[in-house]
């Protein structure tokens, strides 16, 4: 973190600046390491590593979508309602299986996206609007499906996705990675990336460019509710039992959060796969660092606070040195 | 003119004296001196750029000049934000009403001003009550209970009128009151403003419509480059002459010719290839029917408001009609489809290269490659070898300059970024290009460059139209030009009655041909 100060100090090395905005986040993660190196003990070990990465897999995933979504100058606040409705599908379907069980819980997610996505898209919703209504509605849904109640679930084959691993690597995490290289090639290497990152650049030079603006943002809305549906599944996985009362809960703030301090811009235009990973990493490492030292969680959200203020003040500079 | 005037004219209501605005180094108001006298209403003209809006935002409080004096009533006057202009009197008028919508018309009419009762409260049936019995001098008569929103626009206006005047006005400033208003509308308009004048309150009105600067305006300034180039009363000015201050022409700078870089312009052959018929839409454009055949330049002129950047949207489908029918080789195209457009081979540089055209945080080949990328992809995925085939044959030939095709595009000069917008096209193999400004806001240099390319495309086969607000770009770059006025077709001129003098002449709508006057006389009245 003293890094971050030391910007702040000299905001007139510009280089530095622009160093801090492109790696900062990995600069911060490198930082944190080695203070937990020196003064956390047991916290460098495999065993350690295996549980923050566990525990940081949904929010991971869901700020993905996140990315996905802020790349293309929009927001999506209905992601924790989205894992709500997945988590409380599970449990419904799960005796045909967990396969059958877990695509029908993406595919209920996706009719949330759909409905974000078609208010944004063709009815010009705001989408910090349209996104609230489904946050609050999604979650309503999810209850009602679920009775409001909070079922285990005791299926071996779905449990293994939260407990299971491949040479000492949890499947969770392994589905994660593969997550992020889908979603890395998404944006670099295909036409749709493109258009995205076009459409948050300028939407309105995209419609005259004749890209299919609205079919776009759709299908962003639709993915990022499918990743945050996938989230909902591990988290029940890990949890053996569906609780869409509290799975999710102000997950979209971290991955935001994520994002945020990954090097996404919040005015669209780019998305930074890499970054965001980094961000969902370096969020879960601090948490983690504050808990090892007996702070209290309520440092842990102060701490988070910062960390937006200063990634924001980075990108603020950004444009001042344009 | 102006000492003539001010003889027999009543005191000045609003003067302001060499007033200056300058905005990042570029001037925009430059030693501007303006006149309004009670009673009096005045044309404020000129083309886009000229100063008009900051003109009036100074007026009005929004910007405060760098140099200069106002004087209100002969008193030195500055308003350091709007509401001080307001309380001295000046109100403003936009086309866009800005009240509120979802508040009742006696409401808007007293908002902040609201009468009370002993309670403190609001009366409002005094409120009702005094808000009818406004309306009604001007003649205008609606349920004041009713919420804003639900008036047609005219209605609103009339609305936002009585407010200002009501609040005591000396002064209103009307920008562009009409754009949306329907004939009728208009009327009433015309009918509450003779109410303002006869009262004493001076009126300013921006219009592009001559028809309606000529019926109610009585004395006209024109500003161009943020300078105040003529001032006087309306009737001593003909139509063409008004347009000739406000272009900057003059009888030596037409003579003289050749400032472009078109070389020779020729009519297409053959069928056309794009035929619009009867393309409509309300308030914009009415019945516009054109022919566009391979090869040629068909320039499309006309005033700011005439419909000539409407028109163009309306053939890339950006537009949606309300009427009329476009076809691109013989094939009907659907309206209102930037994507149908495109496919059959239709596309467009936006006016606003800055807001319309370029994605800013991309490189020189995404932007390039933007429109074609799906060609340039297999099942989604794009193809770095294809796109740098392609980016590197248009960076070569538009001579575009940039580090690398990697740089962002944002990073560019405008004639580059304009080479980029036009390379992207090219790389859809277009049948028509509609160019609007294409030569806006870049350097001398480049302007060269991107009318020599206009001139080669066409001699290749492209179909060319080109709508500018340089009069010497429509003229010498186009071999027809079809002058548009008030969102129709006014007249079509061919071969060598494409000149400046006879575009000038169609694009005021006056009938007489200037052909039949001799020279002399042209020279005499420009």
């Amino acid at each position: 973190m003293s890094t971050v100060t030391s910007a702040v100090r000299l905001p007139q090395k510009g280089s530095a600046l622009v160093f801090l905005q492109r790696y900062g986040v990995y600069l911060a993660i490198a930082l944190l390491l080695l203070f937990n190196l020196f003064f956390t003990p047991n916290f460098m070990t495999i065993d350690n590593f295996r549980v923050q990465f566990i525990q940081v897999v949904p929010v991971l995933i869901v700020a993905l979508g996140m990315a996905l979504v802020i790349g293309t100058e929009g927001i999506d606040l209905s992601v924790g309602a989205v894992m709500a409705l997945s988590a409380a599908v599970i449990p419904l379907y799960i005796g045909y299986g967990p396969l059958p069980a877990a695509i029908l819980a993406v595919l209920a997610g996706c009719l949330i996206g759909l409905a974000n996505g078609t208010m944004i898209a063709l009815i010009g919703v705001q989408p910090i609007v349209a996104t609230l209504s489904l946050m609050v509605a999604g979650r309503g849904i999810a209850l009602l499906v679920a009775d409001e109640q909070l079922k285990s679930v005791i299926d071996p084959g779905f449990l293994a996705l939260g407990r299971g691993t491949i040479a000492g690597v949890p499947y969770s995490v392994l589905l994660a990675l593969v997550l992020v290289g889908l979603v890395a090639v998404l944006v670099n290497r295909t036409t749709f990336g493109k258009q995205l990152v076009s459409i948050g650049g300028s939407r309105r030079a995209a419609e005259l460019a004749g890209l299919p603006v609205k079919r776009v943002l759709i299908t962003i809305y639709i993915l990022a509710a499918a990743l945050a549906s996938i989230a909902g599944i591990i988290q029940t996985a890990r949890l053996s039992a569906s609780v869409p009362s509290t799975v999710g809960n102000l997950i979209e703030l971290s991955a935001i959060t994520a994002v945020v301090i990954g090097g996404t811009p919040l005015s669209g235009g780019q998305v930074k796969v890499l970054g965001t990973v980094a961000g969902a990493l370096l969020l879960q490492l601090i948490a983690a660092s504050l808990i090892k030292h007996n702070v209290p969680d309520a440092y842990s959200q102060i701490t988070q606070a910062v960390i937006i203020l200063l990634a924001v003040y980075l990108q603020r500079g950004k444009a001042v040195l344009k | 003119m102006t000492d003539q005037l001010s003889t027999a004219a009543p005191a000045p209501v609003l003067e302001a004296r060499g007033v200056g605005k300058t905005f990042t180094g570029v001037a925009a108001l430059q030693g501007v001196d303006f006149t309004l006298r009670a009673g009096e209403s005045l044309a404020l003209m000129g083309e886009n750029g000229a100063g008009k809006s900051t003109l009036i935002k100074v007026l009005t409080g929004v910007y405060q000049p760098d140099e200069g004096q106002m004087f209100l009533h002969g008193e030195p006057a500055s308003f350091a934000k709007p509401v001080d202009a307001q309380h001295a009197g000046i109100s403003t008028i936009y086309q866009e009403v800005n009240l509120v919508p979802l508040m009742t018309v006696a409401q808007n009419i007293f908002l902040g001003r609201e009468p009370r009762n002993r309670f403190g409260l609001i009366d409002f049936r005094k409120m009702q009550e005094d808000a009818r019995a406004l309306l009604a001098t001007y003649d205008i008569h609606v349920d004041v209970r009713r919420p804003l929103r639900s008036l047609a626009l005219g209605m609103q206006q009339m609305v936002a009128l009585a407010r200002a005047v009501s609040i005591d006005a000396r002064v209103v400033i009307m920008d562009e009151p009409t754009s949306s208003l329907e004939a009728r509308e208009v009327e009433t308009l015309f009918r509450v403003i003779g109410m303002l004048r006869s009262q004493g309150i001076a009126i300013v009105y921006v219009s592009h419509r001559m028809d309606e600067i000529f019926a109610i305006c009585e004395t006209v300034t024109v500003l161009r480059d943020g300078k105040v180039v003529h001032n006087g009363r309306l009737a001593d000015l003909s139509r063409v002459e008004l347009v000739a201050l406000m272009l900057g022409r003059s009888v030596e700078k037409v003579k003289r010719g050749g400032v472009t870089a078109f070389g020779e312009v020729k009519e297409g052959e053959g069928e056309p290839v794009l035929t619009a018929r009867d393309l409509s839409r309300k308030h914009q454009i009415s019945g516009i029917g054109l022919d566009i055949r391979p090869g040629e330049v068909v320039g499309l002129g006309g005033l700011l408001g005439s419909g000539r950047s409407e028109t163009l949207k309306a053939m890339a489908g950006v537009m949606q009609l309300d009427e009329g029918s476009l076809t691109v080789d013989g094939k009907r195209v659907r309206s209102g489809s930037v994507a149908a457009a495109i496919k059959a081979g239709v596309v467009m540089l936006p006016e606003d290269r800055k807001a319309e055209g370029i994605i800013p945080n991309l490189s020189i080949r995404d932007n390039i490659v933007l429109a074609a990328l799906p060609r340039l992809s297999r099942a989604g995925f794009t193809s770095r070898a294809k796109q740098d085939a392609i980016v590197d044959v248009f960076m070569k030939r538009l001579r575009i300059k940039a580090a690398s095709p990697n740089q962002v595009v944002s990073e560019l000069s405008g004639g580059n970024q304009q080479k980029v917008m036009i390379a992207r096209w090219l790389a859809m193999n277009p049948k028509v290009l509609l160019l609007d400004e294409p030569t806006r806001g870049i350097d001398v240099g480049a302007k060269a460059e991107v009318q020599a390319l206009i001139n080669e495309l066409a001699d290749e086969g492209l179909a060319i139209v080109l709508v500018s607000s340089e009069l010497e770009e429509v003229v010498e770059g186009s071999a027809r030009v079809v002058v548009l006025r008030d969102g129709s077709v006014e007249r079509e001129l061919r071969g060598s009655e494409v000149t400046e003098q006879h575009l000038m002449a169609a694009l005021v709508g006056e009938n007489h041909s200037p052909a039949e006057e001799s020279p002399a006389e042209i020279k005499e009245r420009l």
